[in-house]
């Protein structure tokens, strides 16, 4: 199941921090998000994009995880070469990060199957 | 008489904003206005580096530096803002906000208003304090000197405060320069509700509304569709926000009816996390704002209440921007299509590497990117299985050196007749780049005031 099933993302950047925001279409599935959606799978969907720290942080009252990917837009927007200096794009690679198949699911949007 | 919220502190206002970056949208800041019922409408049109562009513009005409889209938007909402009572607070001033406000009294001419009173806030260009500080920067830990040759601006990013000191004047266009984006906002509730800049209870909620609210369409939804997956209605009519807060703090987002977009669970959750890290510790220069607490309910069709913004005492610095001059940036493009495209693009971008070598052209960085293929993505794209009809080569070089920038872009464009065969649509230019840095400054160092310009 990718992640895009049970769950929203947007991106926004801060020089060259980017931030991933996880976000449950329902929020009972937050525990799934929690378990799932760990810093190493995160790491290796962005594999070298990604130069710095991960963190992770949850906010259970939105059913929501934010991820901050350190040393993420080469080298920051201003001066960057990057034809995506902001990263705007870079949520898709969020939501289509691979999960197991759940048990239980509550706000999927459509079966791949 | 323009509405004042000077001796009648109310127990709600409402709050529109009319642009969430320089060049947004200019026709749903007026839909607010005549359709919004809004006490206030807040142009947010400052992002990093903004102020130093306007800098480096203000060195060749004194009489520019501020928001070139300044004219246009105030021509299409002043009189319909006026006639409402509507007060319109920007920080379109960028680096002269004095300009900009003398533009805002030609606009009114023209359109035969009466009378108008612009506050101006000052303060934010720190330009001298930098230049004797030895800050380390915020993003590396060098030392400021690195980049002091070269620097051409330095911007504190003021609070709620500087922009309630700016609509306690009764003025009807409040013009500043660098303010946080949530605090454009915030100053609006200080001044309608008379909160007091130290009430951290009511600044918790307060700067999540105006976190919520700073990039406009993008709470209503825009920077959220998904076709199958999250469908967003009418687009092309985006409704911009509009935010009604309480005296007790009760809030809710809306925007126009009729308007397009939509206001839902989702796309406030969206935004409350949008260029956030540590969502516990949200520093502006009015709070420590902690989002961790927050409760969305949808009370009806777009509009989505919210509670629970907390915040501790601000931070004893403001920060700041330094923009400094960072060489240029050339870049050439060529498209190629059909079968081989993407060998033929990749052969492409070895020649432009070779020659760029060969002539000796001193460049800091050079990158090439196979547009269609893994441009965005670098290795993380599917890789060879992926062979789209059509590819576009970009290659893009930074140099101190203006000529130096420029070569890259020639040496795509002589691809035409000396590279591989079937390239089309070429593309250069070369653009001189504005780096910026942070700092922070302590508090004490920064003086801001209010200048009154009227008709």
């Amino acid at each position: 199941m990718k992640l895009r099933e049970i769950a929203h993302c947007r991106a926004g950047d801060k020089g060259n921090t980017l931030n991933v925001s996880v976000i449950a279409h329902d929020e009972r599935d937050f525990r799934l998000l929690q378990d799932q959606v760990t810093i190493e799978r995160v790491r290796g969907a962005y594999g070298a994009l990604v130069k710095g720290n991960i963190e992770r942080h949850e906010l259970p009252n939105i059913g929501a995880l934010n991820f901050v990917l350190h040393d993420a837009l080469a080298g920051g927007v201003t001066t960057s070469l990057s034809s995506d200096p902001h990263g705007k794009s870079f949520s898709a690679i969020m939501v289509a990060i691979e999960l197991p198949e759940p048990e239980v699911a509550y706000g999927r949007k459509i079966n791949n199957a | 008489m323009p509405a004042s919220s000077l001796n009648k502190p109310r127990d709600r206002i409402r709050i529109g904003c009319g642009a969430g970056y320089a060049g947004d949208r200019w026709e749903p800041a007026l839909e607010c206005v005549e359709r919004g019922a809004i006490d206030y409408l807040v142009y947010e049109t400052l992002a990093e580096r903004t102020i130093a562009l306007g800098q480096l513009e203000k060195l060749r005409d004194p009489a520019r530096g501020y928001n070139p889209m300044l004219e246009p938007r105030l021509t299409l909402v002043l009189r319909a803002a006026l006639a409402r009572g509507v007060r319109i607070v920007s920080n379109m001033g960028a680096a002269n906000p004095l300009a900009a406000g003398e533009a805002v009294l030609r606009v009114a001419r023209e359109l035969g208003v009466a009378k108008l009173r612009v506050a101006v806030v000052l303060g934010d260009d720190v330009t001298e304090q930098v230049r004797a500080t030895a800050a380390p920067l915020m993003e590396n830990g060098e030392p400021l000197d690195t980049i002091k040759p070269t620097m051409v601006s330095a911007n504190a990013y003021l609070g709620a405060d500087a922009v309630a000191a700016g609509l306690a004047t009764g003025a009807d266009v409040v013009i500043t320069g660098r303010v946080a984006d949530p605090s454009l906002f915030v100053g609006c509730m200080l001044d309608g509700l008379q909160w007091r800049d130290d009430d951290y209870a009511k600044l918790g909620q307060a700067t999540v509304a105006g976190h919520l609210m700073e990039c406009a369409g993008q709470v209503t939804g825009g920077y959220f569709a998904d076709p199958g997956f999250k469908d967003v209605a009418n687009l092309a009519r985006l409704g911009f926000p509009i935010c009604e807060i309480h005296a007790d703090g009760a809030a809710f987002i809306t925007k126009p009816e009729g308007s397009g977009g939509a206001v839902t669970l989702a796309t406030c959750k969206e935004q409350l996390l949008y260029e956030v890290h540590d969502p516990a510790r949200y520093v502006t220069p009015d709070c420590v704002a902690d989002f961790t607490g927050v409760r969305f309910s949808e009370k009806a069709r777009d509009q989505v209440a919210f509670a629970g913004g907390r915040a501790a005492p601000r931070t004893a610095t403001y920060k700041v921007s330094v923009g400094y001059r960072a060489g240029y940036v050339g870049e050439g493009h060529m498209t190629y299509a059909g079968s081989g495209a993407l060998s033929r693009a990749k052969l492409a971008g070895d020649i432009v590497r070779e020659r760029l070598a060969l002539r000796n052209i001193q460049l800091e960085e050079l990158r090439v990117d196979l547009i269609g293929h893994s441009s965005l993505h670098g290795d993380v794209s599917p890789g060879e299985n992926a062979e789209p009809y059509e590819i576009r080569l970009r290659v893009s070089g930074r140099s101190r050196n203006k000529l130096d920038a420029a070569a890259v872009g020639e040496e795509v464009q002589t691809l035409y007749t000396n590279g591989p065969y079937g390239g089309a649509s070429d593309f250069m230019q070369v653009k001189e780049v504005v780096g910026v840095r942070s700092i922070l400054l302590d508090r004490g160092r920064i003086k801001t005031e209010v200048r009154m310009l009227s008709l």
